[in-house]
């Protein structure tokens, strides 16, 4: 086992921006990574396919880290753009008969188109015109999905078929899984990558002190576009993931909730943070079944006050959230940074 | 021509009680810099303890609002002292979270206690008949509604102007470090948007409630007064007042005129949120809002 050493003895620009910085990590994340794809084979229908909710997740989540966590701008829409991405993946595989692999691609592209048209108004504008305008996209959209029915199936929904690659069906809960899992470390990749380029450099410019990064040449309306479309095209690519995962989309999939829960993901994870965004999907996604077993089985004890247990489930995601924002305001993330310096120097910290 | 002038009529109620609602989120973000997305659950929050009040516990009307009122003052300061105060100084990002999640506590404590079902003020605020305006048969609830948010309007419009508390209001939306510095209580001052919101919110809410009855959608009209603030300019008052009317009467008239030419069904609902986007493109700091100046 090699560790860091203690201090920092970075010497060139390359070692800086490492991301797997010493050999321990890079074991670590290499035996994640083949527990991903191994354990599939031996767990439950259920295990696998809650995995793959997580996947989704991570991928929304990454995508409105970007927006809000690295560029500092609110987005309430990401739910909404989900749904562009799941209603343009099918439209395209039903009607346009392309395969999964082009639609999707499409799909989320799709999804960024939507969200520019939303973004462009509000990203000349500092602070938070951007959620007000994404919150306007999010009503909007919902109408749309409700309402256009030839492509949306109005209020019934519509079938999302299972993409095939030569003869083979995605149609189980493993396949699906694997398809979603190597899409979520392509994007967790991809992130860590948009972050150490220029372009990441630059929205985090942007987050941190708009006018400063003006000064120095970072053109803000770009970027901030650039950031909330790149956004929106991941939302589109969790979209049609999703539509492949349930097989049916409607619109009451994407309601503003969904939103909400992408941005208390990526709070709880921590803003900012690749890891964060993960840990924030993961919570977020556990949370609500954690909270069903548990009402479920308080209501089961005490049968009078079930309703009140029951209606208490939506508050609770309320409180948690408040907690965080108030006693953790750096999100998991944090907390996992504050384990990992703990345990580098145990058990002789100072 | 009866048909459109309808529509305006009903369109300045709806547009009024925005106006009422809108104030109250103006006045918090002015002062305290707090965009506050739990706004429309106040407002269903004082509906419901009202409700409570009149049909579960039969008060006299003039109590229950009485009761009301002071019921959303204390609601206020419980929420301002709990939860904002410990964010003053964090990110805007964060503060906007913590409405969001005020609100979704908020939705289901009252889920929790007056369940989801659509309930209805009983015996009514108003007297039910109606009567004649400019020849157009108009519900009394409609006049009154009208006439209690233009008063309520015209108050606070004085109270900025002319009382102590006003102007120590409008010194802390200026500054807050400088009405520190002149001996004005900020934190009080926090306190006292919040109240003043939470009770414009609490009578937004009992006027909406006589005229559509109340149940938990009440919420998402808090996120509708969104077009009319930033209409009027997110920190002006006399422009939320004015950005609510207007998107009360175009809400309306769109509605109606899209529902007898196109047939589109529940455009009321998006209506606001389009007049949004459209105003963010054209006119983005609103009618009265100062605009922010910032060269490099």
């Amino acid at each position: 086992m090699s560790v860091a050493h203690c201090g920092d003895f970075r010497q060139s620009y390359r070692d800086d921006t490492k991301i797997l910085e010493t050999r321990f990590v890079r074991v670590s994340v290499g035996v994640f990574l083949v527990f991903l794809y191994v354990f599939p084979l031996f767990s439950s229908n259920y295990v696998t396919s809650t995995m793959t909710t997580i996947a989704i997740a991570v991928i929304g989540a990454l995508g409105i880290n970007i927006v809000t966590g690295f560029t500092g701008q609110i987005s309430l829409g990401q739910g909404a753009f989900m749904g562009v991405g799941a209603f343009a993946c099918s439209y395209f595989m039903r009607v346009a008969h392309l395969p999964f692999w082009i639609a999707m691609p499409l799909a989320g592209l799709t999804a960024a188109a939507v969200g520019m048209v939303f973004g462009l108004p509000s990203a000349r504008l500092k602070g938070l015109y951007l959620a007000i305008a994404t919150l306007a996209a999010q009503f909007i959209l919902q109408y749309v999905f409700m309402h256009l029915d030839p492509i949306t199936g109005g209020s019934n929904g519509i079938q999302s078929p299972p993409p095939e690659f030569g003869s083979f069906v995605f149609d189980g809960d493993r396949s699906k899984y694997y398809l979603t899992i190597t899409l979520a470390v392509l994007a967790v990749l991809f992130t860590t990558n948009l972050i150490r380029s220029r372009n990441g450099r630059a929205f985090i410019a942007v987050r941190d002190h708009h006018l400063s990064a003006e000064i120095m040449g970072v053109n803000l309306f770009k970027y901030r576009l650039l950031s909330f479309s790149v956004s929106a095209f991941y939302a589109g690519i969790a979209g049609s993931l999703w539509g492949m995962y349930t097989g049916y989309i409607s619109a009451e999939q994407f309601t503003i909730m969904e939103s909400i829960n992408y941005l208390a993901m990526i709070i709880i994870g921590g803003l900012g943070s690749v890891l964060g965004s993960i840990f924030g999907a993961i919570f977020m996604t556990l949370l609500p079944q954690v909270l069903t077993v548990g009402t479920g089985s308080l209501a089961a004890i005490f049968p009078k006050i079930g309703f009140l247990i029951m209606s208490f489930k939506d508050g609770v995601f309320g409180i948690i959230v408040i907690l965080f924002l108030i006693f953790e305001p750096d999100g998991l993330a944090h907390r996992w940074r504050m384990i990992k310096a703990y345990w580098k120097l145990y058990p002789f910290s100072y | 021509m009866e048909f459109y002038l309808q529509l305006v009529i009903s369109g300045l109620v709806l547009g009024s009680i925005y106006a009422l609602v809108a104030l109250g989120f103006a006045i918090i973000f002015k002062s305290t810099g707090v965009v506050n997305f739990a706004q429309g659950e106040l407002m269903m929050f004082g509906a419901y303890f009202c409700f409570s009040m009149v049909v579960q516990y039969k008060v006299p009307w003039f109590w229950a609002f009485l009761l009301t009122l002071v019921f959303s003052v204390l609601l206020a300061l419980l929420v301002e002292r709990l939860i904002l105060r410990p964010m003053i100084g964090e990110p805007v990002i964060s503060i906007i979270m913590v409405t969001i999640g005020l609100s979704s506590v908020l939705r289901s404590i009252v889920t929790a206690i007056w369940g989801t079902q659509i309930q209805i003020y009983e015996p009514p605020l108003f007297p039910e008949t109606a009567v004649n305006v400019m020849g157009i048969p108009t519900s009394q609830v409609y006049l009154w509604s009208f006439g209690l948010s233009a008063v309520l309007l015209g108050l606070f419009a004085l109270f900025f102007k002319y009382s102590k508390a006003g102007v120590a209001m409008r010194a802390t939306a200026f500054s807050n470090q400088v009405a520190l510095s002149m001996g004005i209580p900020v934190k009080n001052i926090f306190a006292l948007a919040w109240c003043i919101a939470s009770v414009v919110s609490a009578i937004g809410g009992i006027l909406i409630g006589s005229i559509n009855g109340i149940n938990v959608q009440l919420g998402h009209f808090g996120l509708k007064v969104f077009p009319a603030v930033i209409l009027g300019g997110l920190d002006s008052i006399p422009g939320a007042a004015l950005g609510g009317l207007i998107v009360g009467v175009l809400e309306n008239l769109s509605d109606g005129v899209l529902k007898s030419v196109f047939g589109l069904q529940g455009i009321k609902e998006v209506a606001p949120y389009v007049f949004l986007v459209i105003i963010l493109m054209i006119k983005p700091y609103g009618l009265f809002g100062k605009k922010e100046i910032e060269r490099v």
